[in-house]
């Protein structure tokens, strides 16, 4: 395979690539798990008779909140989640678990516990929360000169609303975690996590033992897309607890239907704006309150409202800006993390203003976008300075010409002229993505690497490999670093044991933080490594030159084990950490201020759509992108990321319908019931190219993170969409609902073909109310 | 009734005894230590458990992959099944073309569905001709790599070459169906091989589960939990599963595959053609069956509205008796049917005289492998710019799948005019109140009710 290739390419082809679940089928005394659901979205637990489950053949147990020694209630901010709860609070939510001999017994006798139940009154929707006051927090907001002064000034003015839908991980490997003791007595937890720190932790309070009793490890995750962030813990410490309860292994394994009703999707939110502007469509305020629902728990809520907080401006300089927000309490599955972590919401609601502006002053959508882009010396509304902001203007340029863009503007126009009943849209739009953590305290990583007497070496590092090809970089890191061969470097499980204290591997930030780790880790054993070679080969330190397995210097060249032989002779220290903690970053939530990202990271991308209507299926005809990751650690990871990203979130714009029934039971709780992109969605047409000139000094040999900001160029779709509707009527703005599965595209249809300019006149005198 | 049966896997006998029948291919793989094969959906949708069989074919035999979730284990009695950890030679060099080009253009990230684009690859590269990647891949999900680097791989593979021993073995034939009687756990499983046990069978234990393709019968096992006392599985009556060329009407047998539907009938029935591969993917149609999803009686059933609109006639039989009745008479209620406790579905006898022009539409959040929220079959026969006779049929606007009668009855005699049209919206308009599901709303497919006979009359009399 290629050399900046999938590290585990090999492995995952032939079947050899084992995730969790395939290690606890290999050991015959595991235990399986099955959860006993609740069937209301909001009730008191009155009683749980487990006694005909129990009877039944294989049933070794009947987990409940009595079998609990430690902590009842977990969480990854607030822990206002009961393990087992006496209030359930959504439907699906698990009430207890049966341990049985196989997975087949334990399912039949899950379904034989009885649970009473006294059924509660139920809040089932953003709009329904505001209602009754049901919030998990108070408000954020981030406000920038003086907003209502400017939009009382400006010469135009629009206010709107939008819901933007939530979206399923549907990771193909779904949650699974596996426990087992070891010979001193310690749980070895084996968890698709992408936290192994707090999945660590979480088990040791629920067990009540020293966080030391307990090694978490995460080989590999068949998918996670923030899925796992938080919301592996449960799982993880049911199996701890039966593993404690019974001693004998047992694996929590949820098939897709529990996996789906049990676990959180990315947020819906619902957007109240009014946008003051000029006759040339730039922007002069814009008022913006957001309200997620965050179900039932707090989870990560907070901090996902606060990165759409961050990002509600995208790359649009807005001089009178206040954004608010708020986290909807509900009866639903608690939301969580999930790929760009509450920034896509923001992006859509601003691409949703900006061509409104556009539409309504009968401007090209791409003129009045660019016309508003950040300028060099601009600062956020948060106050941190964009560097790099001219970049956004030369993607632009650059992608409108490799694109062709005019051309195809002018070929749509005319072939949408000829074609009555099917329309073709064209939409570029841009992305600016701010990556850290933004709770500034996360942003650290640790790494331990060994090198042992024969050159070959082991990395740790507190990053997971979740599919995006963390390990490979790393392993690129660490081979350039040390100089040595990529096949003398073993990239390890991560486990809590090599590395504590690890943050989530989330927010992009798996490279630039572990990377960088790695990175210094190796080059304390350069440094040496270096004055040994340099004695062996009679040259000076700075002669020495360490490449592919092979020491230089002098005129002379040895193999890497000798250099490392000759160290352990003279008792040199042949392990190092590294650690690494992003400089100069800090936000203070209270003023709303601060320099909260390391870096943006930026791109665009230009997407054309035909729209059948007759039905509003639509078909994406060809996708163009250039997006900026720096000086590419990988690039054919680096665009693995980029298109897989794209489709994702085109997935959650197009196809992906998350929907509750009027019982708050989740209706899309299967493949046949919530379609994600297949093969066919792919492009025909799909170029990626990644942005010249583009070194970031701020991380790991100049790259940038890619996990996150490439769903956000999938926004040209929707755009697109909403140029295909328009060019149905007879021109103005185009209300188009979020996500735009064929359904929603038909009815914007039809509403620009009854009254083209009724839309806009109709949210004209809508106003922003409060999320309170 | 036996207690054991063995098939091949991997090249190599096995032998399964003690095994609930109620099994999954997919979990007795997973639980020997097979773990290649993984577990996604468990509904045929992901092909993240896809496996190879060996099947019958004209040179020989061929491999059609298949979603091992969706496949009761005693289906496999006697046959022979490959997996993931079969097809290459062993050692890590020795890695299968499929595997190796899917390697070379990152065609994985998380790697869990890979095995299953490996056999679905695998099983598509021994086939002349191959089947363009986007139609042999539509039933694999990848959540991560966006497929582009996928579908390169697949269209960079070279020919199979000469030493291959997988085209050694495809010389040869498939084995054949086998009879199976086998019992285990308190459940049972026949597979008979004759029509005339399989009706037997039926008669004697009319209670028992009819299992054709499983592709609707295994995901209600796996997604429900539900298990099954005794089984009649259908595949091995070779009666059932041939399709004929009468001399006014194709009969096809009630478990003729998908697969086989459409390379018989594809060139001949071009609604068929349509439908299939909007219908369901490769992995599906390898499996499941033309009686099965009549049988099946789904509202949004997508070959139901195909047949009625083409006055498709079905044959039922018992031990004693056997009869034909018009489809349309077959769908009495929200999954269920005119067919009897003691009889099967043998045959579904469509005429050979197709329409002047005909449309199937399947209106779907997912062009491919989606489920229908609406679908239509239009058919219309002329004669000097006269309608002569109409069919509409519609699935997923009632409980059945319906033949709107009146819609075409008003069209005989007229030309396909504005007039014409809006007489026939105004037909099915009144014919149907559909309802609200996790697929669309009740207006919106009052409207594709109406909107798909426009879009008919736009290609057919624009």
């Amino acid at each position: 395979m290629s050399a900046s290739g999938h590290e585990r390419a090999s492995r995952h082809v032939t079947g050899d690539a084992l995730y969790v679940h395939d290690l606890a089928v290999r050991d015959p005394a595991t235990l399986h798990a099955w959860p006993v659901q609740s069937v209301h979205a909001h009730a008191r637990v009155t009683a749980i008779d487990g006694g005909d489950a129990l009877r039944m053949p294989g049933v070794r147990a009947l987990l409940t909140a009595r079998d609990v020694p430690g902590a009842k209630t977990i969480g990854p901010v607030r822990h206002d989640e009961p393990l087992f709860p006496d209030e359930v609070c959504y439907h699906g939510q698990p009430v207890a678990w049966v341990l049985a001999d196989g997975e087949s017994q334990a399912r039949a006798a899950a379904a034989r516990v009885r649970v009473a139940y006294e059924v509660l009154p139920a809040v089932l929707s953003i709009q329904a929360a505001i209602a009754a006051d049901s919030f998990l927090t108070e408000p954020q907001a981030i406000v920038a000169g003086d907003p209502d002064a400017a939009l009382g000034a400006a010469s135009h003015r629009l206010a709107g609303e939008l819901h933007v839908g939530g979206q399923e991980h549907f990771y193909l490997e779904m949650q699974c975690a596996w426990v087992h003791r070891d010979a001193t007595g310690g749980f070895v937890v084996h968890s698709s996590t992408q936290h192994p720190a707090e999945t660590q932790a979480t088990v040791a309070h629920v067990l009540d033992v020293p966080a030391h009793r307990v090694v978490c490890e995460s080989l590999r995750m068949g998918g996670a897309f923030g899925g796992k962030e938080s919301q592996a813990n449960l799982f993880a410490a049911i199996a701890a607890l039966g593993c404690h309860v019974t001693g004998r292994p047992v694996v929590v394994r949820l098939d897709r239907r529990r996996d789906m009703t049990i676990t959180g999707k990315r947020h819906p939110f619902f957007a109240r704006y009014e946008v003051g502007f000029d006759g040339d469509g730039r922007l002069q305020a814009l008022v913006v309150e957001l309200c997620s629902d965050g179900g039932y728990s707090l989870d990560l809520s907070n901090a996902i409202l606060g990165r759409a907080l961050f990002h509600i401006d995208n790359c649009y300089r807005v001089p009178h800006l206040r954004v608010r927000g708020r986290v909807a309490r509900t009866h639903l599955p608690s939301n969580t993390a999930m790929r760009g972590f509450g920034g896509p919401q923001a992006m859509v609601v601003v691409e949703e203003v900006v061509d409104r502006v556009a539409r309504t002053l009968g401007l090209p959508p791409e003129v009045v976008r660019q016309r508003n882009f950040y300028r060099p010396g601009d600062r956020t509304h948060y106050g941190q300075q964009v560097r790099d902001a001219e970049r956004i203007d030369r993607i632009w340029r650059e992608l409108l010409a490799t694109s062709d863009y005019a051309s195809r503007r002018a070929a749509i126009d005319a072939w949408n002229t000829a074609h009555p009943h099917a329309k073709r849209g064209l939409a570029i739009t841009p992305v600016k993505f701010g990556i850290s953590f933004t709770t500034t305290a996360l942003n650290q990583a640790g790494a331990l690497v060994l090198v042992y007497r024969d050159g070959s070496v082991q990395v740790n590092h507190g990053g997971t490999e979740m599919g995006q090809g963390l390990h490979s970089k790393v392993l690129a890191i660490a081979v350039r670093t040390l100089g040595v061969a990529p096949q003398q470097v073993r990239m390890m499980p991560t486990r809590t044991d090599k590395v504590p204290n690890t943050s989530a591997t989330a927010a992009s930030s798996g490279s630039d933080l572990n990377g960088e780790a790695v990175r210094r880790a190796c080059d304390e054993l350069r440094g040496r490594l270096l004055p040994v070679a340099a004695a062996m080969l009679g040259c000076a330190d700075d002669e020495v030159g360490i490449t592919d397995g092979v020491v230089r210097g002098g005129g002379r060249e040895l193999p890497f084990a000798e250099v490392v032989e000759r160290a352990y002779q003279q008792r040199s220290p042949l392990f190092a950490t590294g650690y690494y903690a992003t400089p100069g970053i800090h936000f203070d939530a209270a003023a709303g201020r601060g320099e909260p990202f390391r870096y943006f990271a930026w791109g665009a991308a230009v997407a054309e759509v035909e729209v059948d209507g007759f039905t509003g299926a639509h078909r994406l005809r060809a996708v163009d992108i250039l997006h900026d990751v720096g000086d590419s650690l990988a690039p054919a990871i680096d665009r693995g990321q980029i298109e897989g990203g794209f489709l994702q979130g085109m997935g959650w714009l197009t196809c992906e319908q998350v929907v509750f029934g009027a019982d708050g039971a989740l209706r899309s709780r299967g493949a046949s019931t919530y379609k994600l992109p297949g093969v066919g969605e792919c492009p025909p047409r799909f170029v990626v190219n990644m942005l010249s000139r583009a070194t970031e000094p701020g991380a790991v040999f100049g790259s940038k993170a890619v996990g996150e900001p490439p769903l956000m160029l999938a926004i040209a779709v929707r755009e697109a969409l909403r140029d295909a509707v328009a060019a149905f009527g007879g021109g103005g703005p185009v209300a188009l609902a979020c996500p735009s599965v064929p359904e929603t595209v038909f009815w914007a249809i039809q509403a620009v073909r009854r009254a083209p300019a009724a839309t806009a006149a109709a949210a004209d005198d809508q106003r922003p109310r409060s999320c309170r | 009734m036996s207690a054991a049966f063995e098939f091949t896997l991997n090249g190599r006998p096995i032998a399964v005894a003690g095994v609930d029948p109620n099994t999954t291919l997919l979990a007795f793989l997973r639980a020997r230590g097979l773990t290649g094969t993984k577990e996604s959906c468990a509904e045929g949708e992901c092909g993240a458990c896809a496996v190879a069989v060996v099947v019958a074919h004209a040179r020989g035999s061929r491999f059609q992959a298949v979603n091992s979730c969706l496949v009761l284990l005693p289906e496999v009695a006697g046959g022979e099944v490959w997996t993931v950890e079969g097809v290459c030679g062993g050692a890590p060099e020795d890695l299968h073309p499929v595997q190796r080009s899917l390697a070379e253009h990152n065609g994985s990230q998380c790697g869990y569905c890979t095995p299953g684009f490996v056999m679905s690859l695998f099983a598509g590269y021994y086939d002349t001709p191959r089947s363009e990647p986007r139609a042999l891949l539509a039933g694999n999900l990848c959540r991560c790599t966006g497929y582009r680097p996928i579908c390169e791989a697949a269209a960079a593979l070279p020919a199979p070459t000469a030493g291959d021993v997988h085209v050694a073995r495809l010389q040869r034939a498939a084995p054949g169906p086998t009879a199976v009687e086998y019992g285990a756990g308190g459940a049972h499983f026949h597979r008979p091989t004759t029509l005339e046990q399989a009706l037997a069978l039926r008669a004697r234990h009319p209670d028992a589960t009819l299992l054709a393709g499983g592709t609707d019968l295994v995901v209600e096992h796996n997604q429900e939990g539900r298990r099954h006392e005794r089984v009649i599985a259908l595949s091995a009556v070779a009666a059932l599963r041939a399709i004929e060329d009468r001399a006014d009407e194709f009969v096809v047998g009630a478990t003729a595959t998908w697969h086989d539907v459409l390379q018989r009938l594809g060139d001949r029935v071009p609604m068929l053609a349509q439908m299939v591969p909007l219908f369901a993917s490769p992995l599906i149609r390898n499996r499941g069956t033309l009686g099965g999803n009549l049988t099946t009686a789904s509202p949004v059933g997508d070959a139901a509205p195909v047949l009625l609109a083409l006055d498709t006639n079905v044959e039922v039989a018992s031990a004693t008796a056997r009869r034909t009745l018009p489809l349309r008479e077959w769908f009495l209620g929200y999954r269920r049917t005119a067919l009897q406790p003691d009889e099967l579905l043998v045959a579904i006898r469509i005429p050979k005289v197709q329409p002047t022009a005909s449309r199937f539409y399947k209106v779907s959040k997912r062009e491919l492998d989606d489920i229908s929220s609406v679908s239509a079959a239009v058919a219309v026969w002329q004669h000097g710019g006269r309608v002569t006779q109409a069919r509409f049929a519609f699935g997923g606007v009632a409980a059945t799948p319906v033949l709107a009668s009146a819609a075409g009855a008003a069209l005989v005699g007229r030309s396909l005019d504005a007039a014409a049209l809006r007489d026939c919206q105004a037909a099915v308009r009144s014919a149907f109140t559909p309802i609200d599901d996790v697929r669309a709303s009740a207006a919106y497919r009052a409207a594709m009710l109406e909107s798909l006979l426009a879009k008919f009359w736009s290609e057919v009399a624009p």
